[in-house]
């Protein structure tokens, strides 16, 4: 089914990947980008394409762009510029996009990924600003649909497409990259990375060739979105390809569709795309020139990036790789981390708290997610201090960490209100020790007889008594002391 | 009276008003009148805004008798070439693809003009989207010229032309991508200018090729022009090509003159084919601004030969790009068919006349894949050189003088071939591809009547300077005075 199944092929992919940048207006216009408002109400003269508009491009756009292309390595342009593509469909008011073709913003980059135990550079070929499309809603099914009706408050949005060279060689290096991609847009604050409301969009081109031979015929795939979705689809477009070519049948150079439902790419309509984009530098707009002073300026303002951020994670706190991978996943909760271990420097145990207990209640690749739970880095702090006094049990711990989610209270708050500190008082151990030992005279009987194994059972039958509130060091010694003793 | 009243320029009603010596109301049902009166025979204009023209008039009567005037042209009737947007008023480039189409939004000329009190009469008549040289190409009717009715006024701004010349709007807004201010001034006898490309926002001008639009006066003298350019001028932050450069008082240098001038006359403007009752009255033209006081020397423009082969790549190529937005989806009108693809073709193939459509396919052959270079590409290419050629010239003169166009007014339907219809613009072409100013000033009449026009031409921003000269030759000459008997 996989590539895998052939070793006599090898895989050529490229991505092209299209991030919504996260600007309070449009590319072009002053109209809100807001996700989700009621048809045509973010739209305006110019998004709507009316006779005689003309675009203004948005300087927060071409800055953000310039922070990813600056993060990829890549060489910024001094002199950049728009271009018109063309093409006739309903959902784009002008019938044609305004994109970047010959001069684009930025080239020449890489993103690194890890292959097995190795880490691979990925080149990025280009790194351009283009405007979003409208959206068609259709009556009923789109084959059968008698009308359609067009919402333009996605166009105009902007949009970064980054395209990598073919140098993916494998459905998995393309997921893998594309997962360090989004990676990297969360760090730099440039894209939410929402690929279900379609934020962050991916188009892929692949190939297959016998080793030594050159380029063989690509295929684009669009509708990707999702890492699933992007692993599957070129999956089952090698192996298609890997079979057209051992059955020696010409492979098509086309543009195909995945359709994620049934698991099988097609090839799209000729009308669903155009063969001709009639590009030409869009004259309404003068070549973009960036001064290399703002280059500088954001060059500085940029944050520590993911693998850096890893890197050190290791280094500095001397986690394992796992963990420091984990950590870094989005720049939110590597923030939190790092904010836990200065309110509690013991860096392991922070880390083995946040990955076994916030990450089962709060996803780690949602930055609002995190920043917004109650179990605040301080608290979480304030916790481990309780275990580590000895205040209260670990495992009383990850009751009052739920708590403490639900409540949004302090660590010392739940644990004074429920009576939840543990007995460390030995008198009052004794007490029930004793209570326990004479009314379970068969544990006892098997200790005597040197079955050590009974004096466990002895200390659950403490722990039990005391409602799992007893320090369990003391528990042990006293206990070793009374039976000693018998 | 009241044809008196229509044929003062925009400055002189301006001063009548602060004298009180008639209103804006009286002017303005003045121009009504006539436009009742005589329009149905010169049909300059598609849509007239009575209502809104009167009420208009009425709040600047209200401000002069306050004592408080709202901006330099409060009260001047001006009418729109019907290619700019007006909010709330219909604006069809003379297109059946755009008969019904009524814009949400005014452009920055049309905010501006009634930011400076400006009463506006109507939409005058165009060959649609502006492709045009006789303004017989408009959907709905041809405009004919106030010097003879039988002959065409030019374009494609011919309707704001006929307007002015024909005492049917004081002044007017035209647009020029090839010639179409310029050539019609010349052909009506009126005063047209093409200010330098990025001088006047294009925001809510209907485009036809962006890199070559731009918007400009149609006036009865050469002071009006500068009164409605300074208007109309300046940065717009609407528009990026509109360039962020401030906008001098044009009207303070006006009466300069022209002493020691260095004007050069381009010999290519004078080739064969040239009507010699052009080129006479346009050498003696440059007599008289040689007996001013300036100096006159021969300068070449070799490209000049080139311009309208490479306009009829670029304007066609933006074009096809700019009229893909009309397909029936949004606005405008719409023909149904089976899907979405159809529907569009249906519309297109209906809603636009025959001009336009060659436009289109020949812009759109010229932006092919495997064509592009060898036709965009080596126009643009071009393009430079003919840029080139007008800096080698204003290294030694400032201005440049010659013939606006070949020819004085034609017939209608003279010229059924489209190629005979671009040569028109030979004179007109080369400007606009270098982004210049130039300006069209009444020079002459031809021996059946007709106006001729004198074209200056001058350095990027150098409005002011060719203002200058156009009002030092017209204030030596008695041109202006003619006006066109139409009643």
């Amino acid at each position: 089914m996989s590539a895998r199944a052939a070793p006599a092929v090898e895989v050529v992919i490229g991505l092209e990947v299209h991030a919504q940048l996260l600007t309070r207006s449009k590319m072009f216009c002053g109209c809100a980008t807001t996700f989700g408002a009621p048809p045509n109400t973010l739209t305006c003269p110019v998004c709507q394409g009316q006779p005689g508009v003309l675009p203004v491009i948005n300087r927060r756009a071409v800055e953000l762009a310039v922070r990813t292309a600056l993060a990829l390595g890549c060489r910024i342009n001094p002199t950049c510029r728009f271009a018109r593509k063309h093409y006739f469909y309903p959902d784009m008011p002008k019938n044609y996009q305004i994109s970047q073709y010959e001069e684009p913003l930025a080239e020449d980059g890489w993103l690194e990924i890890d292959v097995g135990d190795t880490t691979r550079r990925v080149g990025v070929q280009r790194l351009h600003l283009e405007e979003d499309v409208g959206k068609l809603v259709h009556e009923g099914r789109f084959e059968t649909a008698t009308a359609s009706l067009v919402d333009f408050n996605r166009a105009g949005v902007p949009l970064m497409e980054t395209v990598t060279r073919p140098e993916l060689r494998s459905p998995e290096e393309a997921a893998a990259w594309l997962r360090a991609f989004r990676t990297l847009l969360l760090y730099l604050g440039v894209c939410d990375g929402n690929m279900e409301e379609g934020s962050l969009r991916c188009d892929a081109n692949v190939s297959v060739r016998r080793p030594g031979q050159g380029l063989g015929t690509k295929v684009e795939i669009k509708n990707l979105n999702s890492f699933r979705n992007l692993r599957l689809a070129l999956e089952y477009e090698v192996a298609r390809q890997t079979r057209a070519l051992e059955a020696g049948e010409p492979i098509v150079q086309e543009t195909r569709l995945w359709e994620a439902e049934g698991g099988y790419t097609r090839p799209m309509r000729s009308k669903e795309y155009a063969h001709d984009y009639r590009y030409f530098p869009e004259p309404d707009l003068p070549p973009l020139r960036l001064a290399p002073a703002w280059i500088e300026e954001i060059r500085r303002g940029l944050p520590e990036l993911p693998r850096a951020r890893r890197r050190r994670f290791v280094e500095a706190y001397g986690l394992p790789a796992y963990d420091a991978e984990v950590l870094t996943q989005t720049r939110a909760l590597a923030d939190y981390f790092e904010a836990a271990v200065r309110a509690f420097p013991r860096p392991k145990v922070v880390a083995n708290w946040i990955m076994s207990e916030l990450l089962r209640e709060v996803p780690g690749d949602d930055e609002a997610a995190i920043a917004a739970t109650p179990v605040t880095p301080e608290r979480l702090a304030g916790l481990l201090r309780l275990v580590e006094a000895g205040t209260i049990s670990g495992k009383i711990a990850k009751d009052v960490f739920v708590r403490m989610l639900r409540t949004g209270e302090d660590a010392e708050t739940i644990v004074q209100r429920e009576g939840l500190t543990q007995v460390a008082d030995t008198a009052a151990l004794e007490r029930v020790i004793d209570e326990v030992l004479a009314r379970n005279p068969r544990p006892v009987e098997d200790y005597r007889r040197g079955k050590r194994a009974a004096a466990q059972a002895l200390v659950g039958l403490v722990m039990r008594a005391t409602g799992g509130r007893a320090n369990p060091a003391l528990v042990n010694r006293l206990l070793e002391e009374k039976l000693s003793r018998l | 009276m009241a044809d008196d009243l229509t044929r003062l320029t925009a400055h002189e009603l301006v001063a009548a008003y602060a004298r009180g010596e008639v209103t804006p109301s009286e002017v303005t049902r003045a121009y009504l009148e006539r436009i009742d009166r005589l329009d149905g025979r010169l049909g300059a204009y598609l849509t007239v805004s009575r209502e809104a023209a009167l009420a208009e008039a009425r709040a600047a009567d209200a401000r002069y008798r306050a004592g408080a005037p709202r901006g330099p042209l409060d009260g001047v009737p001006v009418a729109l070439k019907d290619n700019l947007c007006t909010r709330g008023v219909r604006t069809t480039c003379a297109s059946r693809i755009l008969e019904g189409f009524v814009p949400p939004y005014d452009a920055t000329v049309v905010e501006r003009l009634r930011a400076a009190g400006a009463v506006l009469l109507g939409k005058t008549n165009l060959d649609e989207f502006a492709m045009g040289s006789s303004t017989e190409h408009s959907a709905f009717q041809p405009t004919r010229n106030p010097w003879d009715l039988a002959r065409v006024p030019g374009g494609s701004s011919g309707g704001s032309a006929a307007a002015v010349a024909g005492g049917l709007a004081a002044a007017a807004l035209g647009s020029d991508t090839g010639g179409s201010v310029r050539q019609p001034a010349a052909f009506c006898g009126v005063v047209g200018l093409k200010p330098t490309y990025g001088r006047v926002s294009r925001y809510g001008l209907v485009a036809f090729a962006s890199s070559l639009d731009q918007i400009g006066p149609l006036t009865r003298d050469v002071r009006d022009c500068a009164l409605v350019l300074g208007v109309i001028a300046g940065p717009d932050r609407r528009d990026a090509t509109a360039v962020d450069a401030p906008v001098p008082d044009y009207l303070a240098e006006l009466e300069a003159g022209v002493e020691g001038l260095r004007l050069g006359v381009p010999r290519e403007y004078f080739a064969a084919g040239i009507d010699p009752e052009v080129e006479r009255a346009v050498r003696a033209a440059v007599d008289v601004l040689a007996k001013l006081g300036a100096a006159v020397e021969e300068v070449s423009l070799p490209t000049t030969a080139y311009g309208i082969a490479v306009y009829y790549i670029l304007a066609p190529a933006e074009a096809s790009s700019n009229l893909a937005r009309y397909d029936g989806v949004k606005y405008g009108l719409r023909v149904a068919g089976a899907d979405v693809v159809e529907m569009a073709s249906r519309t297109r193939a209906a809603g636009f006349g025959a001009e336009v459509k060659r436009r289109i396919m020949l812009g759109t052959y010229a932006l092919s894949a495997g064509y592009y270079e060898a036709y965009y590409g080596r126009a643009q290419k071009v393009r430079t050189l003919v840029r080139r050629d007008f800096e080698r010239a204003f290294a030694a003169v400032d201005l440049l003088v010659a013939p606006t166009t070949p020819n004085v007014a034609f017939r209608l339907g003279e010229k059924e071939d489209p190629l005979a219809m671009y040569l028109n613009d030979v004179f007109t072409v080369p400007t606009s591809l270098a982004g210049l100013p130039a300006i069209s000033v009444p020079c002459g009449v031809s021996a059946a009547g007709l106006p001729i026009g004198l074209q200056l031409i001058g350095r990027p921003f150098d409005e002011a300077r060719l203002l200058r000269a156009a009002w030092a030759y017209e204030q030596a000459t008695p041109w202006r005075a003619r006006r066109p008997e139409l009643a």
